[in-house]
């Protein structure tokens, strides 16, 4: 038997960076996971203790972007849009890019970066205060 | 006159795990047939399309995965079978933004233009198969076929 998929379905991580959620999608992405994510996000928007200045879903660790997880992420941003908080979906792939207008999927409604800092710049916020990543160092 | 390939793979469908696992196979074998990156990323993605449709509308099935050889041609072949409802209207079906499953419509008709051969065989009642094939850096596209 080898039909175990070599990816465990688990839940994705939502970090904060001052007051903007970062989430990163990797790999494969099971359609449940995708759905809580969803209502995790929308949650965590609404009952968040700071206003949330932003969300940010980073998939340019993601290799196919089909009409499901299409649905979830232009549905993820309407959430938040209807809860005062803007979302940039970050680094998409080239080739998802061209595979989504294919398919007829150019969901209008988001708004998209890059990368993660410039979806940041979009928020007005500084790139590399927020981003963790960033080896320190000084000017 | 030569039979037909068999298949290469057999994958059922009957979960969301299955979905992905039916993405990572299709991905692989498209990989080592040589596809380029594109090419890849449009058949795994009708393959996600199409399984999901399976899954949904045909509660569950499988997809064979076939490799096929032509004289200096590679390709590969999947067909995705369920013993569901089966469509009633196919050329409805067929239409962008239709949907009977609370998606967005573009399964069926965004899984056909993202491949190079597509065919749909249904019976109310007994079932759906879909088969798809591309092959490797082989007919053009329709729209690009002009000179």
């Amino acid at each position: 038997m080898s039909g175990l998929p070599a990816t465990p379905a688990s839940s994705v991580p939502v970090l904060a960076l001052g007051d903007v959620l970062l989430v990163t999608l990797q790999g494969e992405l099971h359609d449940g996971t995708a759905e809580q994510l969803q209502d995790h996000i929308t949650h965590r928007i609404a009952h968040h203790p700071v206003p949330v200045g932003g969300v940010v879903i980073d998939i340019s660790g993601v290799e196919i972007v089909d009409s499901f997880l299409g649905r979830i992420l232009a549905e993820i941003a309407a959430n938040a849009r209807l809860l005062a908080t803007r979302t940039v979906v970050a680094g998409m792939r080239p080739a998802v890019a061209i595979t989504l207008v294919e398919l007829g999927l150019t969901l209008p409604g988001l708004v998209t970066a890059l990368d993660v800092d410039r979806a940041l710049s979009l928020l007005g916020r500084a790139p590399s205060a927020a981003a963790p990543a960033h080896p320190e160092g000084d000017a | 006159m030569h039979a037909p390939p068999a298949p290469t793979a057999r994958l059922p469908i009957a979960s969301d795990a299955d979905l992905a696992w039916v993405r990572q196979q299709v991905r692989r074998a498209a990989a080592d047939l040589g596809f380029g990156l594109v090419q890849q990323t449009k058949l795994v993605t009708a393959a996600s399309e199409l399984a999901r449709n399976t899954l949904v509308h045909g509660g569950g099935g499988h997809v064979e995965m076939t490799v096929l050889e032509e004289g200096a041609c590679r390709g590969l072949r999947l067909s995705f079978v369920d013993t569901g409802p089966g469509i009633r209207d196919v050329e409805l079906a067929m239409t962008d933004g239709y949907t009977t499953g609370g998606g967005l419509g573009m399964g069926l008709s965004g899984a056909k233009r993202l491949v190079q051969e597509f065919a749909l065989d249904s019976r109310p009642g007994e079932g759906t198969n879909v088969t798809v094939t591309d092959w490797v850096s082989g007919v053009p596209s329709p729209r690009t076929g002009a000179p």
